[in-house]
């Protein structure tokens, strides 16, 4: 097996420094054309448990809220946990796109595109849910301050407002930093493309044609929004932490929320992301590119984010038993006790010991292993979020209310459904964008290459085309 | 144009005072309610006159039982922790206690303000109110209510609940509510805007008993008292006083332990508007 050389040829180095440009091109561009049956019967599966859902959607929109066996306790129930857990997904693309750029970690550079994409689309995902959970969904546009000439303003106190405004912009802000951040690539496309391509990526390269100025202010914008984005990433979760905190339900109304929010946000997110790696590896052969010691770095950053999870759930947990408050204690203890307990055990099980499994070098560089404990990690964080929602609900304060009850298959579909439409979004995207940023990988070739620093200039000086100057000579030439 | 304009700069200017004051304070009425449980029989006749007052559709015994029903008033019934599981023939009438139950109408109402909508407030007659025309249906008001006395629509229920001819037996004073939309106890806003409205025509102000909700009239032992509590003088008033519960309290200092007036939930401070009179029983 090739794969087996690879492997011990790359167990050192995150990518071969001796890669030529024209082949880095040619991998990637190879990567978005001829899709193999396979591609299409992942597209044509994706598309029908979407279809599944918009059939869910019809049947609610037209008979009510009721056959997903919502109740007058439960409310929210799945809707409200899936939403969490894809707006979780889409916080380690911001995660490794722009917290990793500012501090310079190059490994980040080969994957941090599709978990950009990623991230954009888990938003698309996420922004369906709190619409459909709506009883009125054609109303849902009311939660927008638009001006109403009867003076009618949204209610800017409610956290699912905040909600709203958090995510419009994480998801403007993310779909332009994933843009931006592809228009020297788009550029390259265009160059070979014909056809229908031609069209899409002249339009969308913007002209683009890597002169000096143009790199320099593609530099300076990618790093603003790269700034902006940071920030706003830990708002839209903590605020998605909020529509729980604010409440006053026992077991929701926690301080700690929003931090625990974030830490199982990009923790979720970087699990999905080992997932995504190794299917992109294997299926587009970017063994080059996607090589395993990214993968060991990935992997060793899931667990350190792993262990902030686990600590921030124990703090969770540890201050609602001391803190005495009995309702609170009950809905802690019919988590661990009651009947959602297997659910709930799963999640400790899979959020916090698996993750150890990470621990060892054998793990992380099996490829098999990999895939199965990164989708278990996510298996455990979409119970963590129903564990959330739905055990508060079914206790609360008020006796006569409590009740257990599980999702109708009106939910199942939607929930099914949204791995549907982030799966379709994502295949069109691999295929009609390129998953791996070829120009950055081409910067940490060079960089590595001529063990140069991180040196904004020569950066500049790189993508003009003018075969690389030494140092010296541009000095000399200055 | 400048009406469009000035509506628009009018309510935000209305909205974000009432954030500096913290609520609002200018009430006209505060209706409030006492129910005294020594006279409760667990009778549901409160809830079924609820039913034919407010246009509450009935929604089967299925969805019933799936906790889907649109029971604004409901008699909840509790029994002594001992005589579950090892219920004797008198066991279950010594222990059972009636509770009857419905929206508090609190001052500091939970559901208020996390609404993206603001589609329940308070007005001016300190009620809480639901308007079903802005309800969008998030849900969020039914999770934030600690009492769980908020229904939703989960179905169209008006299609099924009242086949012809018993569609004309509905109040024609309030609506019919559409499928995703929350409703709730009013306190019979109807009955209160109609006696206001004739005290109004015959120039006077409205007096205590005008105003009769349906539970109160149609409870048999006259367990459920109903009134102004800004009128020192209705009866309402003095039965709070009499108790010594207060409004804005939230731990109710009282001079004599064996007063039997509580309200439920005052430990959330959500300062409920319903004043319940304790049981009285044998041990």
């Amino acid at each position: 097996m090739s794969e087996q050389e690879h492997l011990t040829h790359e167990q050192t180095r995150d990518i071969d420094e001796n890669i030529a440009w024209a082949k880095i091109n040619k991998d990637v561009l190879k990567s978005m054309e001829n899709p193999r049956a396979g591609y299409w019967v992942a597209l044509v599966g994706c598309m029908l448990l979407f279809s599944v859902m918009i059939f869910a959607e019809v049947w609610q929109y037209n008979y009510g809220m009721g056959d997903a066996l919502l109740n007058t306790s439960h409310m929210w129930d799945l809707y409200i946990s899936t939403f969490v857990f894809w707006i979780g997904m889409s916080h380690s693309g911001t995660l490794l796109s722009a917290i990793l750029h500012l501090v310079h970690a190059d490994w980040r550079k080969p994957i941090y595109r599709f978990a950009e994409a990623m991230t954009t689309f888990s938003l698309m995902t996420a922004g369906i849910f709190p619409v459909i959970h709506l009883g009125r969904v054609w109303n849902f546009y009311w939660v927008m301050p638009y001006m109403s000439d009867r003076g009618i303003w949204p209610n800017f106190r409610s956290p699912l407002i905040w909600d709203a405004f958090a995510i419009t912009s994480y998801l403007t802000s993310s779909v332009l930093f994933l843009y931006i951040g592809m228009i020297p690539d788009l550029a390259i496309c265009r160059d070979s493309a014909t056809g229908w391509r031609k069209t899409l990526y002249t339009f969308m390269s913007l002209g683009w044609r890597g002169d000096d100025a143009q790199w320099r202010n593609f530099r300076f914008t990618y790093l603003m929004i790269a700034c902006f984005l940071i920030p706003l990433a830990v708002s839209v979760h903590s605020i998605v932490a909020m529509d729980f905190a604010m409440a006053l339900m026992p077991g929701w109304h926690v301080t700690s929320f929003p931090p625990y929010f974030v830490a199982g946000a990009l923790y979720s997110g970087c699990a999905a992301i080992i997932s995504l790696f190794i299917a992109l590896r294997y299926f587009f052969k970017f063994e080059e590119y996607m090589t395993m010691p990214i993968l060991d770095k990935v992997c060793k950053l899931t667990f350190v984010i792993a262990m902030f999870w686990t600590y921030l759930n124990l703090i969770e947990f540890a201050s609602v038993w001391y803190g005495h408050d009995v309702p609170a204690k009950e809905v802690l203890l019919a988590k661990a006790f009651g009947p959602y307990s297997p659910f709930f055990w799963s999640m400790v099980v899979f959020g916090s010991v698996l993750p150890f499994s990470l621990l060892s070098k054998c793990v992380r560089r099996n490829m098999k292993i990999m895939m199965t404990v990164s989708l278990l990690l996510n298996v455990g964080m979409f119970l963590e979020r129903w564990m959330i929602v739905t055990p508060t609900l079914s206790l609360g304060y008020h006796p006569q209310a409590f009740n257990v009850m599980w999702p109708g298959w009106v939910e199942w579909a939607m929930v099914g459904g949204s791995f549907g439409w982030f799966g379709m979004l994502f295949l069109i995207f691999v295929k009609v964008f390129p998953c791996v940023s070829m120009y950055e990988v081409k910067e940490m070739v060079y960089h590595r290459k001529r063990h140069a620093e991180a040196d904004e200039d020569a950066m500049i000086v790189l993508h003009t085309g003018v075969p690389g100057p030494k140092k010296s000579q541009e000095t000399g030439g200055a | 144009m400048p009406s469009l304009l000035g509506n628009i700069f009018k309510s935000w200017s209305d909205y974000s005072k009432g954030n500096e004051e913290g609520g609002f304070h200018k009430y006209e009425h505060m209706y409030a309610m006492a129910i005294d449980l020594n006279k409760c029989t667990g009778c549901n006749a409160c809830s079924t006159a609820c039913y034919a007052e407010n246009n509450l559709a009935w929604v089967g015994e299925e969805r019933f039982g799936a906790r889907q029903a649109m029971n604004w008033m409901r008699v909840e019934r509790y029994f002594d922790e001992p005589n579950i599981g090892n219920e004797t023939s008198d066991s279950l009438d010594h222990g059972a206690s009636f509770l009857p139950m419905m929206c508090q109408h609190c001052s500091a109402a939970p559901c208020e303000p996390v609404c993206p909508v603001a589609a329940t407030y308070h007005t001016v007659d300190g009620l809480n109110a639901q308007i079903y025309n802005r309800c969008i249906g998030s849900r969020y008001c039914a999770n934030n209510c600690p009492i769980r006395v908020r229904n939703f629509n989960f179905y169209d229920n008006a299609q099924t609940a009242w086949p012809a001819p018993m569609d004309q037996g509905l109040n024609p004073d309030i609506t019919v509510r559409s499928k995703g939309v929350m409703e709730k106890c009013t306190f019979c806003i109807q009955r209160i805007r109609g006696a206001s409205d004739t005290a109004k025509r015959e120039g006077r102000e409205i007096q205590d008993g005008d105003i009769q909700t349906a539970c109160q009239q149609t409870c048999p032992t006259s367990a459920i008292t109903f009134g102004d509590l800004l009128d020192e003088t209705s009866k309402i008033s003095k039965a709070w006083k009499r108790q010594q519960v207060e409004l804005g309290v939230y731990k109710q200092n009282k001079e004599n332990p064996e007063m039997r007036g509580y309200r439920v939930y005052e430990e959330l401070n959500i300062d409920t508007k319903v004043l319940y009179l304790e049981r009285v029983r044998e041990v």
